[in-house]
């Protein structure tokens, strides 16, 4: 662990948190990314502002995250001072931004996935995690719909626009099974009925991604095989590189505010 | 705010009620947060006052904003120190807005939020009205405007494009 990343001192709430937090804050970086770099004006707004919705989601996540720990750690302190390996992100939300199509087909498979979930954690007995979730479902409500429009589009289109979407679709799918794994950590949560089980929600994913990947004329990839590590801190050669710019200014200058 | 001159609890919370509610909103500046609803409680003991405000959407940047400008609203107006609470639960949602701050949006030449908690109002799918002309022939152009609360409408009966003021 490099010297000045903090120590998490870790609970399956806090874990929990950590871990919904850094898959938004990673996919809200990413999207911002495109900033100034989008196909036309309205897309550089679209996605400035689903990023925007994300890192705010962060945020209230890490705060939380930092109450529940109650160390005195404040969200610049999750975001800023751990290390890959103490990031619990999906190896989706990690993934380059590659071309439009790629980025667009990524943002479809995480928010169809994480809609439904939040508006099932928004009925959570925890009051804070309830909040913070009813906010974010109606946000990511506007990202699948958003997404999807995009992905018909694109599939359903050109046979360029429509290879590429293909290809992404093909390149991204074996990240998708871990959105609905847990672990020993998670199920505790899930048994004392805090959190939704993800599990539940994979079947319903599946029906409405392969009900707009057919509206796109796309073929939906058949590979059983799925890529899983994210939620350990095993990560793609890719998040280190995506840190190394997020956290550059913390690691440089320490304590640096303005 | 000590000793005799310790003012009437009650009389001293509806003043800041009304000092802190006259807060705008920085990107909507025809708003104030008592119009969003923004503002949740003001509570008064031991000369110690506590302002409590719920943000709007997750990512607005406008929070940090909207809490100094109530330190500095009430510190003019001698009343210090003051604590700003950000309260999450329960969610912050459009229907909070009042009559008058839609009223006030729809002045402004943006569309009011409209009510309901449905997906098909959260997506602008019941009726948005032109602000400028009232007209109820509208489309949406995008879905992401100039900020995190709006989206880009357009008027099919007088042309003019306007904001709509998102369902949240
Ligand atoms: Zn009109």
């Amino acid at each position: 662990m490099p010297a000045g990343s903090i120590t998490v001192a870790e609970t399956p709430l806090v874990r929990f948190l950590l871990r919904r937090a850094d898959d938004a804050l990673i996919l809200g970086h990413r999207l911002s990314e495109w900033c100034g770099h989008a196909p036309m004006m309205e897309e550089d707004m679209a996605l400035a502002n689903m990023g925007l919705d994300l890192i705010g989601q962060a945020r209230s996540l890490y705060t939380y995250a930092g109450e529940a720990e109650a160390q005195g750690h404040g969200e610049d302190d999750f975001a800023y001072l751990r290390d890959v390996r103490g990031y619990g992100n999906l190896l989706l939300v990690e993934q380059p931004n590659g071309d439009f199509a790629c980025t667009m087909v990524r943002q479809l498979l995480y928010s169809a996935f994480i809609d439904p979930y939040w508006r099932a954690l928004a009925t959570s007995p925890d009051a804070t995690l309830a909040a913070i979730a009813a906010k974010a479902e109606k946000e990511s409500a506007y990202h699948v719909r958003h997404s999807a429009e995009w992905v018909i589009r694109l599939g359903d289109g050109t046979p360029e626009s429509h290879r590429r979407a293909q290809d992404a679709l093909d390149g991204l799918w074996a990240f998708t099974g871990e959105m609905f794994e847990t672990d020993d950590s998670e199920r505790h949560l899930i048994a004392a009925g805090v959190v939704p089980d993800p599990a539940r929600f994979e079947a319903p994913w599946r029906a409405m991604v392969a009900d707009i990947v057919a509206q796109a004329t796309l073929r939906l990839p058949q590979g059983g095989w799925m890529q899983k590590g994210g939620r350990a801190g095993r990560h793609s050669e890719h998040l280190g590189h995506l840190l190394s710019d997020l956290q550059y200014m913390q690691r440089a200058f320490p304590g640096a505010s303005w | 705010m000590t000793g005799a001159a310790l003012p009437d609890t009650e009389a001293l919370r509806s003043e800041i009620w009304r000092l802190a509610g006259a807060v705008v909103d920085p990107e909507i500046p025809v708003l104030s947060i008592a119009d969003l609803g923004v503002l949740r409680d003001v509570r008064v003991s031991d000369g110690q006052v506590e302002v409590e405000i719920t943000p709007t959407y997750s990512g607005c940047p406008a929070m940090n904003m909207i809490a100094l400008e109530i330190e500095l609203a009430l510190d003019k107006a001698g009343i210090r120190p003051v604590k700003v609470h950000t309260v999450l639960s329960p969610a912050w949602t459009t229907d909070w807005m009042t009559e008058e701050g839609r009223q006030k949006l729809r002045a402004y030449g943006i569309a009011p939020p409209a009510k309901g908690r449905g997906r098909r109002a959260l997506f602008g799918e019941e009726e948005v009205c032109c602000p400028q002309c009232g007209s109820t022939d509208t489309t949406e152009i995008a879905a992401f405007g100039s900020t995190s609360c709006k989206a880009l409408w357009q008027c099919r009966a007088c042309r003019e494009p306007f904001d709509y003021f998102k369902c949240h």
